[in-house]
């Protein structure tokens, strides 16, 4: 067995990866492969179970083994084997393995390799980068613990600051493994630091990744605001949890679609041209507290430091909102992000996965991108690479068949 | 003890907010040397997050600002007004010793400096050049504004977050800041390897919505496969377990005012151990498939029996019976009562010149030999100014009054 040494153009290009399997840092191992790594997917005879987990090419039947879409995703541009860690042949595949690579990626439960002797510092060599991510740790004994994407994301604090004002509803959590992902992106930043440390040293090291500390610092003012302040910040709709109430941020457009309205203007040249659009659409006398406005140009504009404790600058704030909040209720969402976006405000309009890979700017880019589907024999179209390398691009080839 | 993972990596830091500033601030953890290049003339504001809250206690101005120390600890800060000649000249010769230049302005920006990427590797050859902005800087929207919650939006994960019956309640922060920083690291530090591979430097264009919409891959596949749109009746649902298929899955009243906890059956065994608990004797619910069908009358099972005890209870009781189960924890509970959090050391205290002593993020990974370490908070506006001139550049003290009298600096 060894490593396919095929042209990849990826910045990481001459990295070697053993990957075993996982749920939670397989989007690790997709960054690292995309890039140019070449990353081998160890998986349990008969496949990983992340390949039962949908959705499915509805085209391909039920008994089909490879019509994971999950597992389409999450490893792309991998290679696959088959090994039976717990026989004493595939441990030695497994250690022979091990030795040819740069960089070995596991989420295993602390102690099942250890009782296997498969652990590091047991088979790798002392130049290897062994990159383990579990939920609380290596060494913290509630990584023995049942967990899920889920519950990462409910201890580790990001449910916390999303949901609804109404607080009978209960805090959201997002779609999308994200905290597996966020414990991915964090680990493959692991795996190469330590790269980057072993080119100075000439030592490998093990890069232990906390899936709850991961979420933990991923939660952005939440913290700060209780550290620096204590103050504790509640969930509001669709906008910043902070500790007091803030105005509403999404609007209906015309079409009903809903639009994000932007941070308000803050500065005087924002004021100024926030005033100019009402008058351009004639929609003054819908707000008539567009004077207050005015009045704040003739002073010079709002100072957002004082935003939690002067009247006056509150109000022009409000008043900032809802002046967009009206522009936004003439147009068609698309026409109110494009308006306003070219008129110099940051707004949105909030799109479904589908509806941004369709997006004019997005296709432009190229984004997304065709990749060939053995199991279907043609090409499919994939989110693209999340970063551009202008020199050295990467690119993206179909996750590993069992057959 | 500092890192030595990056020693001897200088990082010429343009970058600023969330999405720029927290990429270097863990360059800075792992021993880079990152110099922060702020605006004197407004008083370093084009970073939305100087100078604003949260506040210390009785503190205030555009050295205070928590999320700003949060975001830049362990840098060297100077000022530099870049519309000066002078400043374009002592910029150069900062790019000139660098091996990284990073930026989150608008698109456009730098080569309006005259420091577009051809003019940075004539600087420096081999530099590694980092744009990080939300459209990139290619195509219609390049020239379009954004922040994290507008990103968001567009890359479709604000849509990814809420009840079906509900409207988008979306991520309450800047989710993408903290990925577009995260991989801005990963970028930087695979551009590193293929340099010392090639010898090549390279420019980097970064699209934080490209890297929003690279996190919901899955659902795009269904739709370019299958034809079905994430958007439809039932969706998205972002409590329920869709990816695999989970239920119960969800997040759960418990007693208290506003307090909750999360509970998920990975399969029906766990279904059955649950039921026994919750006392629930429904042989219907025996498959997966069959608990999806009545997720709603599933759920109010379990909530039934949750709000009658603490989160941490249920958190406890759960987990010992072999079910995942959480309590969504508040950011106190998270930061000072957690002991897996405490045990990691993820919230070090660092030292600010004007702050005082003050707990920041840490990181969550540990390395075995060259770990983080964070000590210093964020500088104060210009705070390094007499260093890096003087040290690194080799201006003498009367070059930088003039400096500070012409307002270069």
């Amino acid at each position: 067995m060894s490593f396919d040494a095929s042209a990849h153009t990826g910045p990481l290009t001459g990295l070697r990866v053993i990957e075993l399997a996982s749920e939670h840092a397989a989007y690790a191992g997709k960054l690292l492969a995309d890039y140019g790594a070449e990353v081998l997917l160890v998986e349990p005879i008969g496949g990983h179970r992340t390949r039962t987990f949908g959705p499915f090419a509805d085209s391909l039947p039920e008994t089909h083994p490879d019509r994971s879409l999950w597992f389409w995703h999450y490893n792309t541009s991998k290679q696959g084997v088959q090994i039976d860690l717990d026989t004493s042949e595939g441990a030695d595949q497994f250690r022979n393995l091990v030795g040819f690579a740069d960089i070995v990626l596991e989420g295993e439960t602390p102690g099942r390799l250890a009782a296997l002797d498969l652990d590091h510092g047991q088979i790798d060599p002392p130049t290897t980068v062994w990159v383990s991510v579990t939920s609380f740790g290596r060494n913290d004994p509630r990584s023995l613990d049942p967990f899920s994407d889920l519950t990462a994301i409910a201890g580790g604090g990001l449910a916390w600051n999303c949901g609804y004002d109404d607080h009978s509803l209960p805090p959201m959590a997002p779609l999308g493994n994200q905290g597996y992902q966020t414990a991915s992106i964090w680990a493959a930043v692991g795996a190469l630091m330590a790269i980057e440390a072993r080119a100075r040293t000439g030592e490998g090291q093990l890069v232990d990744v906390s899936m709850h500390a991961a979420v933990n610092v991923t939660t952005e003012q939440a913290t700060q605001w209780w550290l620096v302040a204590e103050k504790t910040v509640q969930r509001q709709t669709g906008r910043h949890a902070l500790h007091l109430p803030t105005e509403s941020i999404v609007a209906i457009a015309a079409d009903g679609r809903e639009v994000h309205t932007g941070f308000p203007p803050r500065t005087l040249d924002e004021l100024i041209k926030l005033v100019r659009w009402i008058d351009d659409e004639g929609l003054r006398d819908e707000l008539p507290l567009t004077t207050l406005l005015d009045l704040a140009i003739e002073q010079g504009g709002m100072d957002l430091a004082k935003l939690y404790e002067d009247e006056f600058t509150q109000e022009c704030f409000r008043t900032c909102r809802d002046a967009i909040v009206l522009l936004a209720e003439h147009h068609t969402a698309d026409n109110f992000f494009l308006l306003g976006q070219r008129r110099g405000f940051a707004v949105g309009m909030i799109l479904s996965p589908e509806e941004t890979m369709a997006d004019p700017h997005i296709v432009a880019r190229g984004f997304p991108t065709p990749v060939h589907q053995p199991q279907l024999g043609h090409t499919i179209v994939h989110t693209g690479l999340p970063i551009r390398f202008t020199g050295s691009p990467g690119e993206i080839s179909a996750a590993p068949t069992l057959s | 003890m500092n890192s030595t993972a990056l020693a001897g990596l200088r990082i010429c830091d343009l970058s600023g907010q969330l999405a720029g500033a927290g990429a270097t601030r863990t360059l800075a953890a792992f021993g880079a040397e990152v110099i922060r290049i702020e605006d004197p003339v407004r008083k370093g504001k084009w970073d939305l997050l100087r100078g604003v809250p949260p506040f210390r206690e009785g503190q205030r101005g555009i050295d205070a600002g928590g999320a700003f120390n949060n975001h830049n600890v362990g840098k060297q800060g100077i000022t530099l007004n870049t519309h000066t000649e002078r400043g374009k000249e002592l910029l150069a010769e900062l790019v000139s010793i660098s091996d990284v230049v990073t930026e989150n302005f608008s698109a456009e920006v730098m080569e309006s400096w005259g420091f577009g990427y051809e003019r940075l590797c004539e600087l420096r050859p081999g530099v590694i050049y980092v744009s990080n902005c939300g459209f990139g800087h290619t195509g219609p929207y390049r020239q379009f504004r954004t922040w994290g919650p507008i990103v968001q939006a567009v890359c479709g994960l604000t849509w990814s977050v809420g009840q079906a019956d509900q409207p988008s309640a979306g991520f309450g922060f800047s989710y993408m800041d903290h990925h577009g920083a995260n991989l801005m690291v990963f970028a930087i530090l695979a551009a590193l390897h293929h340099r010392r591979r090639t010898g090549e430097g390279q420019w980097i264009d970064m699209s934080t919505v490209e890297s929003g919409a690279a996190m919901l891959g899955p659902m795009v596949l269904d739709f370019t496969v299958n034809g079905r749109p994430a958007r439809r009746p039932g969706m998205p649902a972002s409590n329920r377990g869709h990816h695999p298929l989970m239920a119960p899955h969800g997040i759960h009243p418990a007693l208290g005012d506003d307090e909750w906890v999360a509970v998920v059956c990975r399969t029906d065994a766990e279904w059955a151990t649950l039921a026994s608990i919750l006392g629930v004797d429904e042989p219907a619910w025996a498959t997966v498939d069959a608990r999806l069908a009545a997720h709603d009358a599933l759920d109010e099972r379990v909530s039934a029996w949750t709000r009658r005890h603490d989160k941490f209870e249920v958190q406890a009781r759960l987990l010992a019976a072999g079910i995942p189960a959480a309590a969504v924890q508040s950011p106190q509970e998270r930061t000072d009562c957690d002991s897996s959090t405490a045990r990691w050391g993820l919230f070090p205290e660092v030292t600010h010149s004007l702050m005082g002593a003050v707990r920041v993020d840490g990181i969550p990974l540990h390395l075995s030999a060259t770990d983080w370490s964070m000590s210093t908070g964020a500088p104060m506006l210009g705070q390094h100014n007499h260093q890096v001139l003087a040290g690194l550049l080799g201006l003498d003290d009367d070059e930088i009054a003039r400096l500070e009298a012409d307002g270069v600096i």
